[in-house]
């Protein structure tokens, strides 16, 4: 008889948003890095004053709240399960909870469990954030806070399981940060996180539509930027359809790579 | 039929491991009886670790028979890894948790766990309970290690090298904890470098080199009777030293004593401890290696005699 693994999934919860509020690098690189960089670039581009297509134009604040949400649940997800697991594997954590009664399912509740509780609380500081100090202009239509709902919470299952098959790249636990961060670098640069969206060529557009940052920073415009920007997509449309599939093919192809990756231990042949 | 599972716990038929042609483990037959403490004995590379993570279920192994608790490890679920506690060689990092958080969840873990507090105290670490593990010294990180190891109340305990790091006095507590471990009913399988260790605790040792059991037997008995002979040692009036194994140390020192008229100078009777056993079955060995055919009547070695021994001087 071992414990069940509803309570063990809990228990992994606690431990590990304890542990992930402890660490000061995921603290920062992980949950703070979307404040600092809507603070930089709203700060950067507040002189040359507001951007968008005639009679849309709003702030550049305003411009950034969405693309730093869709970092958010892309660093939440990805970079910091990632680098976590890697760390984890190679540190003998992995090991020696592999000797316990724990159940892989259970640890991997903990580790979504974990994106989760992070994840929804950077999304509702930003929000906050760009809300009362910014003073950017909030949707007040539900139906864009329903898409805002199962675009973050798709877009965020999507991340933390990539984040999970990503972790069986690094091949120790000191090389995860510097194969990790990079990927999530270029990824924000190519999908209209750093960089405003219809400022990137077609070519490089293509290339980022192959990925799934490029579907939720999209998904997260739709929501927060208003009617007349759409024009400014490819398609001109907001293409929700397009999120929600993209998105879905990602979510498979993360749970299928976690399901072949994933080990207690480095086993030998 | 030998061995059933009932009374014992660990059964080990012709156990190999091969890695890339080279067999580290070549032949192993072991059993482990409920309640005992074993000490497995043997230097780096022996095939002593990739063994014992065998018996854990962290290794395949290529041929062979095991059941550990009646369960072939390979195959252990959740339930079979409830009744076993490990305690590595290089714990994780759980160092962003508190002692008492991080037993808190390895306890909840286990479907019978012992007290937190208990466990803490055990192994001595009440006044460092609320401190983050991070922050403890490395001998006290190894206790947090130990802790996680009984926490849940196993009933087969592998050690793997478990006072690595600890001053003497907390070896001292250790050991304390292993015994009334033991007395509880507690199966351990202890892997040390230790001598000294595996002779307090163990109630048989088995050693091991080049992937096959040298010997096994009672912590009194390991090496044969011979490995155990006392030693005399003494200089004779010009100071030359002298060595003698016999079975009768005082009649030998009587003997000397009388052919020099006198007290004899640096005498020593030196019965020879496990570590004495245990080097001249690890030399014996590595010799009958070294040259393919080994002079007979040494298939277990003794401690190797010093160029000068000789009998008694007359």
């Amino acid at each position: 008889m071992s414990t069940n693994v509803t309570t063990q999934g809990a228990s992994r919860i606690g431990v590990e948003t304890r542990m992930y509020f402890r660490a000061p690098d995921t603290l920062f690189f992980t949950f703070l890095f979307p404040f600092v960089m809507l603070a930089i670039f709203s700060a950067a581009f507040s002189a040359s004053g507001e951007a968008g297509p005639p009679g849309a134009e709003i702030s550049v604040a305003a411009l950034y709240l969405p693309a730093m949400l869709a970092s958010g649940i892309f660093l939440s997800g990805v970079q910091n399960l990632a680098i976590d697991i890697a760390l984890e594997k190679s540190n003998g954590t992995l090991k020696r909870l592999g000797g316990t009664p724990l159940s892989p399912i259970a640890y991997f509740a903990g580790k979504i469990g974990q994106v989760f509780v992070t994840g929804t609380l950077q999304a509702s500081l930003l929000i906050l954030a760009g809300w009362l100090v910014l003073g950017i202009e909030l949707p007040t239509e539900p139906e864009k806070w329903v898409t805002f709902a199962w675009v973050f919470v798709l877009g965020l299952t999507t991340c933390a399981l990539i984040g999970i098959a990503l972790s069986a790249l690094p091949r120790s636990g000191k090389s995860a940060a510097a194969v990790v961060i990079p990927i999530g670098l270029i990824l924000q640069f190519i999908s209209g996180v750093y960089l405003q969206w219809d400022m990137l060529p077609d070519w490089l557009q293509n290339i980022a539509s192959v990925f799934p940052l490029k579907w939720i920073a999209q998904g997260m415009r739709s929501v927060f930027l208003p009617d007349g920007w759409e024009a400014l997509e490819q398609n001109e449309s907001w293409n929700l359809p397009g999120v929600a599939i993209a998105l879905l093919v990602w979510l498979v192809l993360g749970l299928v790579l976690s399901r072949i990756t994933f080990r207690w231990i480095r086993r030998d042949a | 039929m030998d061995g059933s599972s009932a009374d014992t716990a660990v059964r080990i038929r012709g156990l190999r491991k091969v890695y890339g042609g080279i067999a580290a483990v070549d032949g192993i037959d072991l059993d482990i009886r409920r309640g005992e403490t074993f000490a497995l004995l043997g230097p780096n590379g022996a095939g002593k670790s990739t063994t014992v993570e065998i018996l854990e279920g962290y290794r395949s192994r290529t041929a062979g028979e095991v059941e550990v608790l009646g369960v072939d490890p390979a195959r252990g679920g959740r339930d079979w890894k409830s009744r076993i506690g490990i305690v590595l060689q290089t714990g994780g990092e759980t160092g962003l948790l508190t002692v008492r958080e991080v037993l808190h969840h390895f306890a909840g873990l286990y479907p019978n766990p012992r007290r937190i507090d208990d466990v803490i105290a055990a192994v001595g670490l009440e006044a460092k309970a609320n401190v983050r593990v991070a922050k403890l010294s490395g001998g006290q990180q190894r206790r947090v290690d130990v802790a996680l190891g009984i926490v849940g109340r196993p009933e087969l305990l592998f050690l793997d090298e478990p006072t690595t790091g600890f001053d003497p006095e907390a070896r001292q507590q250790f050991w304390e904890l292993i015994r009334s471990l033991k007395a509880e009913g507690t199966t351990i399988l202890l892997t040390t470098h230790y001598l000294d260790e595996a002779a307090r605790l163990a109630d048989r040792a088995g050693v091991i080199a080049g992937g096959r059991l040298l010997d096994v037997g009672g912590i009194q008995e390991i090496g044969g009777a011979e490995a155990r002979v006392p030693v005399v040692r003494w200089n004779d009036a010009e100071g030359r030293p002298h060595e003698v194994r016999t079975h009768e140390p005082g009649r030998v020192v009587a003997s000397i004593v009388s052919a020099l008229g006198g007290e004899p100078r640096a005498l020593e009777v030196i019965r020879p401890t496990l570590e004495d056993v245990y080097l001249g079955l690890v030399r014996g060995a590595e010799a009958a290696t070294a040259t393919p055919d080994p002079p007979s009547g040494t298939a277990i070695a003794t401690p190797a005699p010093t160029p000068d021994a000789e009998e008694p001087a007359a």
